[in-house]
């Protein structure tokens, strides 16, 4: 690629992944499959339209530290606490389990142990994108297995910083590292220190203030922000970025913006890690491969048949409902982009040579490029053995966000509605987009989420699929229009109930087939209209049933008014002869009361419909 | 407007702790297997949340009904509060009874009631003190009154302790009856009364001391 072309490096990229993923998508082989068939056809030893791979690694590597961020908003510091046993001790089962097997394996199969320890640590990585990337396409996060499967990863992050650190040590030939471990170790815990404090008292009001400048791309480059200065601090430390990035999430989570940012930064994900499978396809070394099939082979087969054994006891042993096990096993058996970096840094630092450095890192891209058609085979054959019991419990529990009511808005007219609601055992989920709105209420206690309700991705992950009814409560008129287009057309199953703003409003909500609306004044009017027939002496029995009267009359008109919203000249007549009617029909039953008034001297202005026989 | 020609009136202010009432009233919406039904059922607390009732409506349909039914449970010795809203708007002065007041004559009203105390409570020497029996005039006179016929009623007692097969044998002449009326054994032997002459100036605002 000619430098400074990068708009022909992006039409090739996009390009790439626009043809081979929908195609991957279409054989039924997913998207993952797809970016890496398309990083080949586009690599060195493919099309040759990008030569250099690894620029695009480094750079789209920024995905992996998105998703875990991403992974960190969903899981609330307390979640977390609880997860310390299967990070710490399952997670250290599996990697250090698997590297002591392959390194043994290794030395009696004749290999220098230095080689040995360096291969075996990087082959017992797995890769966190494609194991995460799966787990969130198929909704398996929040399962047993997609639970261990991050805990796992989580660790294994955790343990790259002291074993890339390490690795140099392994270099006789080379001097020794500068001393002054206990300074970069202060200055971690520093880093960390700074981002857990950070992250608790300046973000979210820092969030606050720029959501009040109300511009929705502001916020995004915010939220992009976060995550890169996150990682950088973590960076100049010597820290895993991926590994900021998630303690970043993690004390996001209990936040209101937790969704918007969610919505915001996913895209920006999506295509990273999309860009970085593709550099992983490219960076295969079909030389390397070529020149000795047998041995990649033996390699792949052989450290995957190895992790893959100790993960099977993981799983019998955690255990693991029998039917998540394959999934939990082929996820974290493949090797993964920290075995990349190990291999890369025990190169530099000469304790491993150049070949062997580069066939390990075809190993495991190829064992990343197995593993999807690994569990494409595995939903073909394997887990139609435990079919039945897996679809419908991964159903449930795959769901985290169920109420089954969502209130839009959450201002004068949704708050009523929702603390009825709350009264009666009902808690909606609520989403508002006034920040100052938002701190208010949560100062009374109330867990509103910040979040634009006309954006289909954000209702979705409110629960707009499996929620009952939609409370629309926005007071905007555009917006609440806009959502309860959205919400029609993408949710035909969701029960919309509006406030209504006014009697265009309605019209409008009337024409996207919602029927289930109040004006918001009409009632409180009304009542103020009872009120005035009772001070003028009417009975307030009977102010009662003529306000109610009045009420349904005119919800009639209404919607009789409807279809002629257009012809103003139709809708000013519809009207006017409404009013008449009621005005005439009022004014006959009064008639009636007073004649008989005068006639018997009956002396209230009595029920106008008669009085039952006695 | 639908077609039908037995009219249910159900009310119970508390449908959603209903055992009985509210299995008879779904029962009755379920149309028999060999034919379409013939059965209309109102649920008034369902239709008439607020108390507001569409009197213009009400009376539509009972123009087209030949059996009205009355199912509701009794409270204090009489209907819910909602049905005698309902009997004290729709049964109007001139329409269901008085001078011109023949909407309703030649049709059959049949009360189909439930009773929390048992039989056997309904009895000089307990607690409620009469005979069941005692406590209809109302709903006869009314009947009579508009000119209808007041069918036998078809009464449960101690609907609160009433097991599972008594329910359900309940419920299946309520089922049997509606879906073959009129062709009962007995309906031939009952005459319809006339209702006496209401005079012009019986309503009570015409009296002078009302």
């Amino acid at each position: 690629m000619e430098h400074g072309s990068w708009l022909s490096g992006l039409l090739v990229y996009l390009a790439a992944a626009v043809l081979a993923v929908p195609l991957a998508k279409y054989l039924g082989l997913g998207s993952i499959i797809g970016y890496l068939a398309g990083g080949i056809l586009i690599g060195p030893w493919g099309l040759k339209l990008v030569t250099n791979p690894q620029d695009i690694l480094h750079f789209s590597e920024f995905g992996v530290v998105l998703m875990l961020f991403l992974v960190g908003l969903e899981l609330e510091p307390r979640r977390l606490w609880s997860l310390r046993k299967p990070i710490f001790g399952w997670g250290s089962v599996q990697l250090f389990g698997s590297a002591a097997l392959l390194c043994g394996l290794a030395v009696l199969a004749g290999l220098d142990w230095r080689i040995a320890l360096v291969a075996a640590l990087g082959l017992a990585m797995s890769s966190t994108a494609i194991g995460l990337g799966v787990l969130n396409e198929r909704s398996l996060m929040p399962t047993t297995s997609g639970q261990s499967v991050l805990s796992v990863a989580l660790l294994q992050d955790v343990a790259a910083i002291p074993i890339l650190a390490l690795l140099p040590l392994l270099a006789t030939a080379h001097e020794k590292a500068d001393g002054n471990g206990w300074l970069s170790a202060a200055k971690a815990l520093g880093v960390i220190a700074a981002i857990v404090l950070g992250g608790r008292l300046l973000i979210r009001p820092a969030l606050r203030w720029i959501a009040n400048s109300r511009t929705p791309e502001i916020f995004t480059a915010a939220s992009l922000l976060l995550v890169v200065a996150t990682a950088a601090l973590m960076q100049t430390v010597g820290l895993s970025m991926a590994l900021g990035a998630f303690l970043a999430g993690v004390l996001l989570a209990e936040s209101e913006y937790r969704r918007e940012l969610e919505t915001d930064i996913e895209p920006f994900k999506g295509l990273l890690l999309g860009l970085f499978f593709i550099a992983v396809g490219m960076s295969i070394d079909f030389a390397v491969v070529l020149a000795k099939p047998l041995l990649i082979a033996g390699v792949v087969i052989g450290f995957l048949l190895v992790k893959a054994a100790v993960l099977w006891g993981m799983g019998r042993a955690m255990p693991l409902p029998k039917p998540e096990r394959p999934v939990f096993i082929i996820l974290l058996a493949q090797g993964g982009e920290f075995g990349f970096v190990v291999f890369q840094t025990a190169a530099q630092a000469g304790v491993i040579d150049a070949p062997v450095s580069s066939l390990l890192v075809a190993a495991v891209a190829i064992s990343m490029l197995v593993t999807p058609l690994l569990l494409v085979a595995a939903d073909k054959w394997l887990i139609p053995l435990f079919a039945g019991q897996t679809r419908s419990q991964l159903d449930e529990i795959s769901e985290p966000q169920n109420q089954p009511v969502i209130i839009a808005g959450f201002g004068r007219y949704g708050q009523v509605v929702g603390r009825m609601l709350y009264a009666n055992g009902i808690h909606p989920t609520v989403l508002d987009t006034d920040a100052d709105q938002i701190e208010a209420m949560r100062r009374f206690g109330w867990r509103v989420f910040y979040g634009d309700a006309t954006r289909l991705d954000l209702m979705r992950t409110a629960g707009a699929a499996s929620a009952k009814v939609l409370v629309l409560a926005i007071d905007d008129v555009a917006q609440s229009v806009a959502t309860a287009k959205m919400v029609r057309e993408n949710f035909p199953d969701l029960t919309i109930v509006a406030r209504a703003r006014n009697v265009q409003h309605a019209f409008d909500l009337l024409e996207l087939g919602v029927t289930l609306f109040e004006r918001e004044t009409m009632d409180s009017a009304l009542m103020s209209a009872r009120t005035v027939l009772e001070q003028l002496g009417w009975e307030r029995h009977q102010a009662r049933t003529l306000a109610l009267r009045f009420r349904r009359h005119n919800v009639e008109m209404l919607l009789k008014m409807a279809p002629h919203r257009k012809d103003a000249d139709k809708l000013l007549a519809a009207a006017k002869q409404g009013r008449q009617q009621l005005e005439e029909q009022f004014a006959q039953e009064r008639e009636e009361a007073a004649k008989r008034q005068l006639r018997g001297g009956w002396t209230d202005a009595d029920d106008t419909r008669g009085t039952p026989p006695a | 407007m639908p077609s039908f020609d037995v009219l249910v009136i159900t009310a119970h202010p508390q449908m959603e702790q209903s055992r009985i009432n509210r299995r008879l009233m779904h029962a009755a919406r379920k149309p028999p297997a060999d034919r379409p039904s013939g059965v209309l059922v109102r649920d008034l607390y369902s239709l008439y949340p607020d108390y507001l009732i569409d009197v213009a409506e009400e009376q539509a349909l009972l123009l087209q009904a030949k059996l009205i039914v009355w199912q509701h449970p009794i409270q204090w010795y009489s209907m819910p509060p909602l049905m005698k809203l309902w009997v004290d708007e729709v049964l109007a002065f001139g329409w269901a009874y008085g001078p011109g007041g023949t909407a309703l004559r030649g049709k059959d009203l049949w009360l189909v009631a439930t009773t929390g105390g048992p039989q056997d409570s309904y009895h000089p020497d307990s607690y409620n003190r009469y005979f069941f029996d005692a406590f209809l005039p109302p709903y006869e006179q009314t009947a009579t009154l508009c000119g209808m016929r007041f069918l036998p009623p078809l009464l449960l007692h101690g609907a609160h302790k009433a097991d599972e097969a008594e329910v359900n044998a309940h419920l299946e002449v309520y089922l049997q009856r509606l879906h073959s009326y009129p062709h009962w054994p007995e309906l031939d032997e009952l005459l319809y009364k006339l209702p006496g002459p209401v005079p012009e100036d019986a309503r009570p605002e015409e009296d002078e001391v009302a």
